[in-house]
C-alpha cells in the first residue's frame, strides 16, 4: 500500500473534486483520511493479485432498451429549477477553457 | 514561428487519428429522448440526459448494433465490453462524468485499407455518449473572452463511436484519405451521416515527428478543432513543421493538447500545463456487461453491404487497373454500373474514363448498364467520336433514352474523311500564316487547327482523324 | 395506529376511511415530530387529498390496491415529482424532481399515501442521521440518543408511530442499523430486487431501497409492492419473485443457520452478543439446525467498503455543480462557481468521502485502493458462497451497540464507521439481510439481530425473521 496520505495529496484531490478547503480543514481532513486509509491497510497485506475484481454484485449482461423515443421532459419545468436560465438554456459564468 | 516553407526533409511525420462519429439512432445512447439537435435548445432532454439526481442509464440496443457494424466493417474483433466512467467537470457534461468504454471496448484490433492499398491499423472503436453544447456569449463568442455561456443539452447523450486509429499514417494526404475512407464506410453501413462540417464526424489528431530512420516515436501533440478535410491537411502540415522547427533548434516538443485555429492557420496550446487531468476511470456500476453472442455478431456481419475497399478491388480487377485508379468511381457509387457495362462487353478503359470524367453528376448511378455498354460500343466502333459520346451520355443520364436514338436525333454520325479533308483544306487556305508556322514546327498550332475543325463541325469530328489529316498535309 | 396490513384491509373493505387513517397519522406527527424531527417535509394537504381519492375509489367499488390508505414515509433521497427531494443537503435544498422514482410510482399504484419525506444523513453518508443539513433526528425510544442512520428519519417515523411503513436505502447498513437502534424491522433486499430508478445515488453498486416497518409481515408486504423488475434500472433483476408475505408462516424447521464468528465477537457489545445468542437459540428451538460458522473475509468488509463506496460517491456527486439544479454560489468563472457551490453545499462528511473516493480512484492509487477493494469484494462473495454450501441462512448482530448518544461520535469518523461492521458484508456481496428487534440491551434500548441470506434468498430470510419476531423477549 502506498505511503500515508499527505496534506498535498488532500489538496490535490480537493482540487480534482472542486472543493475548497481552509488551512485548518486541510489539516483535519488529512488526519481523518489518513486514519481511514490506515485502517484500510489491513487489505494491503492480502496477496490477492490473482483474484478478479467484482464491480457488480449481481452480474447481469446485455440489458437493453429499444430505440424508441419517449417525450422530452418539459423544458420550462426543468429550467424553472435551474439556478440561472436564459433563452431556453442553462446560463453559467465564463467556462475559461475547452473541455479536456 | 513556423511557416509552410519549413522543410520536412529528413523527417517523418507520424499521425494517429481519433475519430468520433455520431451514430444514426433515433434516440440517445442511454435514454429515450430524440437523437436530434441544433434546433430549439433543451427540447430533447430527459432525466438521464440532464444528469438529474436518481436517473439511470439503459443502453440503446440499436446503438450497440451500429457500433458492431462499425467494428466489423473495420475488421475488428467484437468482444465482451464494459462501460466506464471518465470523470471531469465541464458544464456541457451533465453528470460531470462521461460514460465511455475504457479497458474493455466493444471493438478491438482492426484495420482500414486506403485506396492506395495501405492498411491503417484500428486499435479500438468504442461506444460513448456525447456532451451538450456550450455557446459563449460576449467577446465575439470566443471562449476565453466570453462574458458567460449558455448550455443546451439536446446533444447530451447522443451515441458516439470513437474510432482510435494506430499511428500508421505518414502524411497529411494520407490522413485525409483515411478520414474520407472512414467516412465512406460509416455512410455505406448506415452507422452515421459522416458530416464533418456539421460535427457529426469529429477528428482529433495525434501528431509527432521523428528523423527518418528512427524507430522510436517522438513526443506527440493532440490537435483538436479540425472541422474539415481541408483543415485536417493544413493543421497537420502546420503542426509537423512546428515540431520540426522546435527540434531543429534544439528545443523539445511538449506533450499537450493544441487547438487548430482555422483563420490564423496555426495551432495553439489549449491549456496551462499545471492543470491536472486525472480522469479516475472506473467501471460504470449503473450498467451491466455488454456481451453480444456470436449469432448476433454473425447476423450483423452478414447484413453489411460491400465496403469501398472491396468494391475498388472488384472493379479494378474487372477493368484491369489498380484499385487506386477507381477510388473516385467507387466513391460516386458507379462501380456496379461499370462492372455491369464491362460485363455487357464494353471496353473497360472507355467505361472507366467515362465514369471518372463524364459521370460526376446526380443520377449517373441510375444509368442502364446495357445502354451504357451500347454507347461505349458505338464509340469504339467508330460510330461516335469521343466528344459525341460524352454528349450522348449526358443526355442518357438526363432522359434515360437509348444512345442510338439520341445520336440519331442529334444527327451524329462519324463524319467521313472526305468531308473532313475539305474542311481542313478550307482552314489552311483561310489561315496561311498559322499553317506556315505549324509547318515550321510550332506544334502549338496543331491545337488551333483542331479547334477550328471542331468549331466548324460542332464537335462532331473525331480529333484523332483530324490530327492524322493535318500530319498528312504537313508531310504532303 | 395499527399495522399496515390491517389498515389496508379495513380501507379496502370500506370499514375505515383512508382519510381517517391519514388524519390520525398526521395527528401523531403533530404531537411528536417537534422532538423527533423525522421529516424534512410533511405533506399534510397532499396526503389528505390522496386519502380522499382512495376513499372515492373504494366508494365507487374499486380496489385501490394492497396498501390502500396506508400512510408511508419516503427517505428524502427518493425522487418524488414536484415534491422537494433534498438528500438532507443544502446543495439540493428546494429541488423538485420532474419525475417519480419507480418505488414512488409503485406505492401510489398500490394505494399507499405519502405523508412525508424523511430526514437522513446527507446523501446517505452516516450512521446516526446527524450529518443532515437540517439537523439531527432523535430516537423515539430515547430522544437523547441517535436513531442510527442513514435512514434514521424513516426508522424514527415508523418507531414513533407516524407511519406504519417507510422506505429507506441501505448502502452499508443504512436501513438495518437504524431499524435495530429504533426497534423496528428493516430489510435490505438482494441487489437488484428493488429498482434504484429515482433513488439518488450514493454508491451505485451497493445502494438498495428496502422497507422499514413495525412487523416482519408489514416489511414483507411493502417489499412485495415495491420489488420486482424495472426496465428503467439496468441492474434490476429480471426474474420475478414470489410473494414474501405469503411465506411468513412456514417456520424454520429443517433450515440450517450459521452464526457468523467474525461478526459475533470483538467490537460487539456484550449485551448485543447476548441477544444474538438468544436469537440463535430461538431459531434452534423452532427446529432450525444452528451452528457457528466462519466467513473469514467479512473481516475486511469495512476496509473495502470505505474505499468502494466513497469512490462511487465521488463520481455520483460530481453532478452537484451549480449548473442545472440546486444550489449555486456565484463566482467569476464556472470552475470557481462549481467549487464555491460544492464547498458551501456539502457538509463535512460528504466532503470527506468525496475526497477519500477521489483519492482511491486517482492516478497511481487506483490499484492499491479501489482495485484492491474490488478484489476483497470477490473474496467476501466467495466466503459467503462457501458458507451457503452448508447453511441456508446466517445470523449476526445488526449493530455492535444499542443507540448511542447524540454527538457522541461525530468527531471521529472512523469510530462512526465501525457501526456498519456487521451490515456492510451483505452490501458488498449484493445479498439480502434483515434486522429484527430482539429485546433490549442493558440500557433498555432496542437490540436488533440480523438474518442474512444468499442472493434471492428473501423467502427463507423472512421466514426466519418471522420466527425471531415471535420469539423476541
Ligand atoms: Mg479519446
Ligand atoms: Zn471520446
Amino acid at each position: 500500500m502506498p505511503g500515508r496520505i499527505t496534506r498535498d495529496d488532500v489538496a490535490y484531490v480537493a482540487r480534482l473534486a472542486r472543493l475548497r478547503l481552509t488551512d485548518a480543514e486541510l489539516d483535519t481532513f488529512t488526519q481523518q483520511l489518513s486514519d481511514v486509509l490506515e485502517h484500510a491497510g489491513d487489505i494491503s497485506a492480502l496477496d490477492i493479485a490473482d483474484v478478479p475484481p467484482t464491480s457488480h454484485p449481481y452480474p447481469l449482461a446485455n440489458v437493453f432498451r429499444e430505440d424508441t423515443p419517449v417525450p422530452s421532459v418539459d423544458r420550462g419545468e426543468v429550467l424553472a429549477q435551474a439556478p440561472v436560465a436564459e433563452d431556453g438554456m442553462f446560463r453559467v459564468p465564463p467556462v475559461l477553457g475547452e473541455a479536456p | 514561428m513556423s511557416d509552410s516553407a519549413t522543410s520536412l526533409e529528413g523527417w517523418e511525420v507520424v499521425v494517429g487519428l481519433e475519430v468520433h462519429a455520431e451514430l444514426a439512432t433515433r434516440t440517445k445512447l442511454f435514454s429515450g429522448s430524440l437523437n436530434q439537435f441544433g434546433g430549439e435548445p433543451n427540447t430533447n432532454i430527459d432525466p438521464v440526459s440532464l444528469g438529474l439526481p436518481g436517473s439511470l442509464p439503459v443502453l440503446n440496443r440499436q446503438a450497440v448494433e451500429l457500433a458492431m457494424r462499425v467494428g466489423l466493417a473495420l475488421h475488428c474483433t467484437v468482444q465482451p465490453s464494459v462501460f466506464a466512467r471518465k470523470n471531469y467537470f465541464y458544464p456541457d457534461m451533465p453528470k460531470d462524468y462521461q460514460i465511455s468504454q475504457y479497458e474493455e471496448p466493444i471493438n478491438v484490433d482492426g484495420w482500414l485499407e486506403l485506396p492506395s492499398g495501405r492498411r491503417i491499423g484500428i486499435e479500438r472503436a468504442h461506444l460513448e455518449e456525447d456532451t451538450g453544447k456550450t455557446t459563449h456569449v460576449g467577446g465575439s463568442g470566443r471562449i476565453h473572452e466570453a462574458g458567460y455561456s449558455l448550455v443546451d443539452y439536446n446533444r447530451a447523450g447522443v451515441p458516439l463511436i470513437e474510432i482510435v486509429g494506430r499511428p500508421d499514417i505518414r502524411s497529411a494526404d494520407e490522413a485525409r484519405a483515411y478520414v474520407s475512407e472512414l467516412r465512406a464506410i460509416l455512410v455505406a453501413i448506415g452507422a452515421s451521416d459522416g458530416k464533418m462540417e456539421e460535427g457529426s464526424l469529429r477528428v482529433d489528431c495525434n501528431v509527432s515527428v521523428r528523423r527518418r530512420g528512427d524507430t522510436d516515436y517522438g513526443t506527440r501533440c493532440e490537435i483538436k478543432n479540425v472541422n474539415s478535410l481541408r483543415s485536417l491537411g493544413r493543421a497537420l502540415d502546420y503542426e509537423a513543421a512546428r515540431q520540426v522547427d522546435l527540434l531543429e533548434s534544439g528545443e523539445k516538443v511538449t506533450q499537450e493538447t493544441r487547438h487548430w485555429n482555422e483563420e490564423e492557420g496555426r495551432t495553439h496550446s489549449l491549456r496551462s500545463k499545471e492543470e491536472a487531468f486525472d480522469y479516475r476511470y472506473f467501471p460504470e456500476p449503473d450498467l451491466v456487461t455488454l456481451d453480444p453472442d456470436s449469432a448476433w455478431i454473425d447476423a450483423v456481419r452478414e447484413s453489411l453491404p460491400a465496403l469501398p475497399a472491396e468494391r475498388r478491388h472488384a472493379l479494378a480487377e474487372r477493368a484491369g487497373v489498380e484499385p487506386a485508379e477507381v477510388a473516385v468511381i467507387v466513391e460516386r457509387g458507379l462501380d456496379a454500373l461499370c462492372i455491369d457495362a464491362i460485363g455487357a462487353g464494353a471496353d473497360p478503359a472507355r467505361v472507366i474514363t467515362h465514369a471518372e470524367h463524364n459521370l460526376a453528376v446526380e443520377g449517373a448511378a441510375g444509368l442502364d448498364a446495357a445502354a451504357f455498354a451500347a454507347l461505349v460500343g458505338m464509340e469504339t466502333g467508330g460510330e461516335l467520336t469521343a466528344t459525341q459520346a460524352k454528349q450522348v451520355l449526358a443526355e442518357m443520364v438526363d432522359t434515360g433514352a437509348d444512345p442510338k436514338s439520341i445520336a440519331d436525333a442529334r444527327g451524329f454520325e462519324a463524319m467521313d474523311t472526305g468531308e473532313l479533308e475539305a474542311i481542313v483544306d478550307g482552314l489552311i487556305a483561310d489561315n496561311p500564316d498559322q499553317w506556315h508556322k505549324l509547318c515550321e514546327g510550332d506544334q502549338k498550332l496543331t491545337g488551333f487547327f483542331v479547334g477550328q475543325v471542331m468549331k466548324a463541325t460542332q464537335g462532331q469530328a473525331d480529333g484523332k482523324v483530324v490530327n492524322r489529316l493535318l500530319q498528312q498535309k504537313k508531310d504532303g | 395506529m395499527s399495522d399496515a396490513r390491517s389498515i389496508a384491509e379495513a380501507v379496502r373493505s370500506g370499514e375505515t376511511a383512508a382519510s381517517e387513517v391519514v388524519d390520525s397519522s398526521l395527528a401523531v406527527i403533530a404531537e411528536r415530530e417537534g422532538e423527533i424531527h423525522a421529516f424534512n417535509i410533511v405533506l399534510a394537504d397532499e396526503a389528505r387529498a390522496a386519502a380522499e381519492a382512495i376513499d372515492r375509489r373504494v366508494a365507487a367499488g374499486e380496489d385501490p390496491g394492497p396498501l390502500a390508505g396506508v400512510p408511508v414515509a419516503l427517505k428524502d433521497n427518493i425522487c418524488t415529482r414536484g415534491i422537494p427531494t433534498t438528500c438532507s443537503s443544502r446543495i439540493l435544498e428546494g429541488w423538485c424532481p420532474p419525475y417519480d422514482a419507480t418505488v414512488a410510482t409503485r406505492l401510489a399504484e398500490a394505494g399507499a399515501v405519502l405523508v412525508g419525506k424523511t430526514n437522513m444523513d446527507e446523501f446517505a453518508m452516516g450512521s446516526s442521521t446527524e450529518n443532515s443539513a437540517f439537523g439531527p433526528t432523535c430516537n423515539p425510544r430515547d430522544t437523547t440518543k441517535v436513531p442510527g442512520g442513514s435512514s434514521g428519519g424513516s426508522a424514527a417515523a415508523v418507531a414513533a408511530g407516524f407511519t406504519p411503513l417507510a422506505l429507506g436505502s441501505d448502502t452499508g447498513g443504512s436501513i438495518r442499523q437504524p431499524a435495530a437502534l429504533c426497534g423496528v424491522v428493516g430489510a435490505k433486499p438482494t441487489y437488484g430486487f428493488v429498482s434504484r430508478y429515482g433513488l439518488i445515488a450514493f454508491a451505485s453498486s451497493l445502494d438498495q431501497i428496502g422497507p422499514l416497518a413495525t412487523s416482519v409481515a408489514d416489511a414483507a408486504l411493502l417489499l412485495d409492492v415495491v420489488g420486482g423488475h424495472d426496465a428503467a434500472d439496468s441492474t434490476s433483476i429480471p426474474e420475478a419473485h414470489a410473494s414474501l408475505a405469503g411465506v411468513l408462516g412456514e417456520g424454520v424447521s429443517g433450515l440450517r443457520v450459521g452464526v457468523i464468528d467474525e461478526l459475533s465477537g470483538e467490537g460487539v457489545a456484550p449485551d448485543v452478543l447476548h441477544r444474538t445468542g438468544e436469537a440463535a437459540e430461538a431459531l434452534s428451538a423452532a427446529g432450525a439446525k444452528v451452528e457457528e460458522v466462519s466467513v473469514p473475509a467479512t473481516t475486511y468488509g469495512l476496509s473495502a467498503y470505505y474505499l468502494i463506496a466513497p469512490a462511487e460517491a465521488s463520481s455520483n456527486l460530481a453532478r452537484y455543480d451549480g449548473v442545472r439544479y440546486g444550489l449555486r454560489v456565484d463566482a467569476a468563472s464556472t470552475p470557481e462557481m462549481n467549487e464555491a457551490t460544492r464547498t458551501a453545499g456539502f457538509g463535512d462528511e460528504v466532503k470527506r468521502r468525496i475526497m477519500l473516493g477521489t483519492y482511491a480512484l486517482s492516478a497511481g492509487y487506483y490499484d492499491a485502493y479501489y482495485g484492491k477493494a474490488q478484489k476483497v469484494r470477490t473474496l467476501i462473495i466467495r466466503d459467503f458462497a462457501t458458507a451457503y454450501e452448508s447453511y441456508d441462512l446466517l445470523l449476526s448482530p445488526t449493530s455492535p451497540t444499542t443507540a448511542f448518544a447524540l454527538a457522541e461520535k461525530t468527531d471521529d469518523p472512523l469510530t462512526m464507521y465501525m457501526n456498519d461492521v456487521c451490515t456492510i458484508p451483505s452490501n458488498l456481496a449484493g445479498q439480502p439481510a434483515i434486522s429484527v428487534p430482539f429485546g433490549t440491551g442493558d440500557d433498555g434500548l432496542p437490540v436488533g439481530v440480523q438474518v442474512l441470506a444468499p442472493a434471492l434468498g428473501e423467502a427463507a430470510m423472512f421466514r426466519a425473521a418471522a420466527v425471531l419476531e415471535e420469539a423476541a423477549p
